[in-house]
């Protein structure tokens, strides 16, 4: 399905926003050939788990109706989105690729739906992951594994595959996904788009259904880096119905994010590129390096003392919060309730055993032992200590360099199953993206080469907390530099 | 057996916020419509997140405040993890290990002759989220239970006493008076029907043994006791069954199979009844809740709410029963009345310079007029600047408190026919209120004044005198109540009159 667009079809925002206002091409038809594509390719992909052609189709004539009375038609007029199942949209189904809710509709808009909406954009679909964002292949989900645009024999990566593989496949120009431990950036990295997580704070969390409070964040996927900028700044800003939420005016994203970064410092740990990590994505990384060296930046070795302890702190952060924050799946007032079960205490544990998937009750359970009395100080606690070393790390590394770059994940996309009964080794797939997460400071990937087996490979850049522009300047100046595939050739 | 009684309690305490304590829900007691005073938040939809309601944040400090509570300058908030219906998202957002007030202290009694005022220390106040009502068929037909979560989510502050309570007696006195306190304070309307105070006693008792040691009962919860008699009661049969069971079983506090028991009242049996089995003590899982941000809470701030704080209702009983001189009793009538009436009394009392005559008149006349007519004290037509101007000339000799009575009662029918003749349609004006005019104006029409002409009355008198030679008669002959006629005929000439002075001048005149 080419097109006369530059960088296949439909893929880059830029482009669809400019031939939306310059009339050549009408929502209505965008979002036709966006379902058209699903229609083709998602049989293979199975990225989305619900879309409601017709809600976007009325979307649609509704930013071209904006535009024909010539109104204000919003930042993302027109332009299709996807959402990770994860965010509520009012009437939508929200699954969380969970039984638990598979007959889940919750009654109210997210924050950054809100925002969507306000923004022109087209909501067109609901985005598989992993069982409520626990995972790092998508095959957590309840109801199907989504599959690599690249290899359909691989992952795409999760928790936010769905998503990224819609990109990666050209069914939808933009996606919204959440990063609680690298949800974001790891499928991003296998699936050869860019996605963001921005700082904690930055987008309200308000209708994103909650696996751990303290570290989830949603952030956008795209083909660049430009269309990362537009819906990073279509959803960020205060809300106060997030406690969380800090009061900040958002940067203009989309109007700095191509300015080249003067006499940039960049902070490379070596710890990063030592045991476990793919020789092809070391060599893409390096060879990344040394594009920004001859973009007059400088590298600079920067230490993260703690970062082994990262995956241990964040596993035990985020089980505590999960098994607080899914407690409330019980069975009474929403969500799947067992058909028989004796008594009030049996109908709780029935239904949550029916409900929950492996890896939903392997943290759950984990969580509440480490939440128990005689354990709390022994692993909350410490995890919370070992929380605050993690974050003066980066605060004294970020005083060395502008931004800490690395590979997004020690390998390229693997094969499907090949790492599902080995949840340690599936863990230490967010080694590098975790911290980022448990110090609330924003962190970036995007495609940076291609390994021997044609897989994409992802560049990790991180920065200080609130530094968003900074993080999208520097990637944008690797970008210009560079000409990876912006989508898999299923989709271009 | 000498027993002293080991008491301490838990006081739910719903506040009076506009809205609930993390969303914009309206917080209203609403039994009728259920589940009608609901959003995302409070019936815990994924998704929904909490936002700290600053006004419940507020009166929970003035209501620590005024129990004597130091203000922690870092709070945070905790889940409270546990699996009930009526609680949605299997945690209560409540306090733990870092509670926003601590160790207050409040006195009682020691208002009689005799009565040693004791101290009772505040362990700690806390603010949590209210959960939801679960509703049980009751028919016995074994329908499905139903639940109702207009109530989750209502601002609710526990406020944990230490054991110091020394009596049933004295467990009621401090919750009546923390009932005055909280609603004088205006952060709770303390409704006990409604569910808007609820206690909890934890009860067990020293045992002085015949062999000279001593020995300690298990602990008992007794859970929900929602009327004062009710704890009262509660406490006393449960001070005696302890007794009793110790006498049988011997079994102490810490012995293996004495843990800590719930148990529940039972006002119609007027027992308390073991409410659950043995069960492991409840491991809630309290942790930080990450949703919600910590609150600091600045010295100012504290200063600002202290400042503006009301006089608890003990201390201003003392203060009545010293400054003012009154009885306990009549201290005791007007603070029970709240914070207005005892303003008004204080008013009252301030404007006609004779405390004494101002608790007489509150406690009897304006108190009953306001049960008569269903009224509150900010209602009352008599506005302390009138009642205090009217109970002056008592006191300055101008009417008699007879006069007085009748002036008050005048003034106040006379409202109520305005009152009336608007309700039928009249144009009157009753926003106008009595005032010092209509005394002056029934004083006159009545001749209320009393008479201090010597001259008018010497002239009457004689009069009167010669009118009635029987009565002269009959009173030299040693008749003092013959006296009165001769009086009475005065009264009639002069109005206004005194009797005192009449008397006075007649005993001269027949001497």
């Amino acid at each position: 399905m080419k097109s006369e667009l530059s960088g296949g079809w439909p893929a880059v925002a830029r482009d669809l926003l400019a031939a939306l206002a310059r009339g050549e091409l009408s929502s209505v038809e965008l979002t036709e050939r966006c379902l058209a594509a699903i229609d083709a390719r998602d049989g293979d992909v199975r990225a989305f788990l619900h879309v409601d052609r017709e809600s976007a189709l009325l979307q649609a004539q509704q930013a071209d109706a904006l535009r024909a009375r010539g109104e204000s038609p919003g930042p993302l007029a027109g332009v299709p989105v996807a959402i990770k199942d994860v965010i509520c949209e009012a009437g939508q189904p929200a699954t969380c690729a969970s039984r638990m809710l598979s007959n889940f509709r919750p009654p109210y808009d997210a924050h950054v739906i809100t925002k969507l909406k306000a923004a022109g954009a087209v909501l067109l679909g609901r985005t598989n992951m992993d069982e409520f964002a626990m995972g790092s292949s998508c095959e957590n989900s309840a109801f199907q594994a989504t599959r690599n645009p690249w290899d359909l024999t691989r992952t795409p990566g999760g928790s936010s595959g769905g998503s990224a593989a819609a990109v990666a496949a050209a069914m939808v120009p933009l996606s919204l996904g959440s990063d609680t431990g690298g949800s974001i950036r790891q499928p991003a990295s296998f699936c050869g788009v860019v996605g963001m997580k921005p700082t904690y704070g930055a987008v309200s969390r308000y209708g994103l259904i909650a696996y751990a409070s303290s570290l989830d964040q949603i952030g956008p996927f795209a083909t660049d880096v430009e269309g990362a900028a537009r819906l990073l700044e279509a959803i960020s800003g205060h809300d106060p119905r997030d406690s969380t939420s800090v009061r900040r005016d958002v940067p203009a994203y989309s109007r700095t994010f191509d300015q080249p970064l003067e006499g940039l410092r960049i902070g490379v740990v070596r710890e990063h590129f030592g045991e476990g990590l793919d020789a092809d994505v070391a060599s893409a990384v390096q060879a990344a390096l040394k594009v920004y060296e001859g973009l007059g930046a400088t590298l600079v070795d920067v230490a993260l003392p703690h970062q082994q302890s990262c995956v241990a702190a964040y596993y035990i952060i985020a089980s505590c919060e999960a098994s607080s924050n899914l407690a409330r799946y019980d069975g009474v007032h929403y969500g799947h309730r067992a058909e028989s079960f004796d008594g009030l205490v049996d109908m709780y544990s029935t239904s949550r055993g029916e409900a929950f998937g492996d890896e939903v009750k392997r943290r759950i359970m984990l969580g509440t032992f480490a939440l128990s009395s005689g354990y709390y100080e022994a692993y909350y606690l410490k995890a919370l200590r070992v929380r605050r070393l993690i974050q003066q790390d980066y605060q004294r590394a970020f005083e060395a360099c502008d931004v800490i770059v690395s590979p997004a994940s020690p390998t390229p996309a693997f094969a499907l199953g090949s790492l599902i009964d080995d949840p340690l080794a599936m863990y230490l797939m967010d080694i590098y993206t975790i911290g980022a997460n448990l110090a609330g400071i924003p962190g970036i990937s995007l495609p940076c080469g291609m390994t021997s087996a044609a897989l994409p490979v992802g560049l990790q850049l991180l920065a200080p907390a609130f530094e968003e522009e900074r993080l999208l300047r520097a990637a944008r100046m690797y970008e210009r530099e560079t000409n990876w595939p912006r989508v898999a050739p299923c989709g271009a | 057996m000498n027993a002293t009684p080991i008491i301490g309690l838990e006081v739910h305490v719903q506040l009076l916020t506009r809205t609930k304590i993390f969303c914009g829900c309206p917080n209203r007691f609403n039994p009728d419509q259920p589940n009608t005073q609901t959003c995302p938040v409070c019936l815990g939809l994924p998704g929904a997140l909490p936002v700290l309601n600053e006004e419940a944040f507020r009166l929970s400090l003035r209501t620590a405040l005024a129990l004597g509570c130091r203000i922690a300058p870092f709070t945070k908030w905790d889940r409270k993890q546990y699996y009930y219906p009526d609680l949605p998202k299997g945690y209560q957002i409540s306090q733990y290990d870092l509670p926003f007030s601590h160790d207050g202290v409040v006195e009682i009694g020691g208002e009689t002759e005799g009565d040693v005022p004791r101290r009772l220390r505040i362990r700690r106040a806390h603010l949590e989220e209210d959960a939801g009502k679960n509703l049980h068929d009751e028919s016995g037909r074994g329908g499905d239970s139903r639940v109702d979560l207009n109530r989750a989510g209502t601002p609710l502050l526990e406020i944990v006493t230490e054991p110091d309570l020394g009596s049933a007696a004295d467990a009621r006195a401090f919750l009546e008076d923390l009932r005055l306190l909280l609603t004088d304070l205006e952060v709770s309307d303390c409704n006990m029907q409604e569910g808007s105070l609820r206690c909890d006693a934890n009860v067990n008792v020293r045992l002085a043994l015949d062999d000279g040691g001593t020995a300690t009962t298990p602990i008992v919860e007794i859970k929900n006791l929602n009327t004062f008699s009710g704890v009262e009661a509660a406490i006393e049969h449960e001070l005696a069954r302890q007794i009793a069971e110790f006498q049988r079983t011997g079994r102490r506090f810490g012995d293996p199979g004495a843990e800590k028991e719930t148990r529940g009242w039972s006002a119609e049996r007027n027992e308390t009844f073991a409410q659950r089995g043995k069960e492991e003590a409840s491991d809630y899982r309290y942790f930080p809740d990450p949703d919600l941000a910590p609150v600091t809470v600045a010295a100012e701030e504290v200063a600002r709410i202290q400042e503006r704080l009301c006089e608890p209702p003990g201390a201003r009983r003392r203060r009545f029963a010293g400054e003012h001189q009154l009885s306990e009793y009549d201290a005791r009538v007007i603070v029970s009345q709240g914070r207005q009436f005892a303003d008004y009394f204080e008013a009252v009392a301030r404007a006609c310079g004779d405390a004494k005559q101002a608790a007489n008149f509150v406690t009897q006349d304006v108190l009953r007029e306001l049960n008569a007519r269903g009224l509150g004290i900010r209602e009352f037509p008599l506005t302390s600047d009138v009642l205090g101007g009217l109970l002056a000339r008592v006191a300055q000799g101008g009417i008699t408190v007879k006069s007085a009575r009748e002036i008050f009662g005048e003034l106040l029918a006379a409202w109520s026919a305005r009152a009336e003749a608007a309700e039928d349609g009249a144009d009157v004006d009753v926003g106008e209120l009595p005032g010092e005019a209509a005394i002056e104006r029934i004083i006159a029409e009545r001749g209320l004044a009393i008479v201090n002409d010597e001259g008018a009355l010497e002239a009457a008198l004689a009069a009167a005198i010669a009118d009635s030679p029987r009565a002269v008669e009959d009173f030299r002959a040693g008749k003092q109540q013959a006296a009165g006629a001769i009086i009475g005929k005065v009264m009639k000439q002069v109005k206004g009159a005194d009797p005192k002075r009449v008397r006075e001048l007649l005993l001269k005149k027949l001497a």
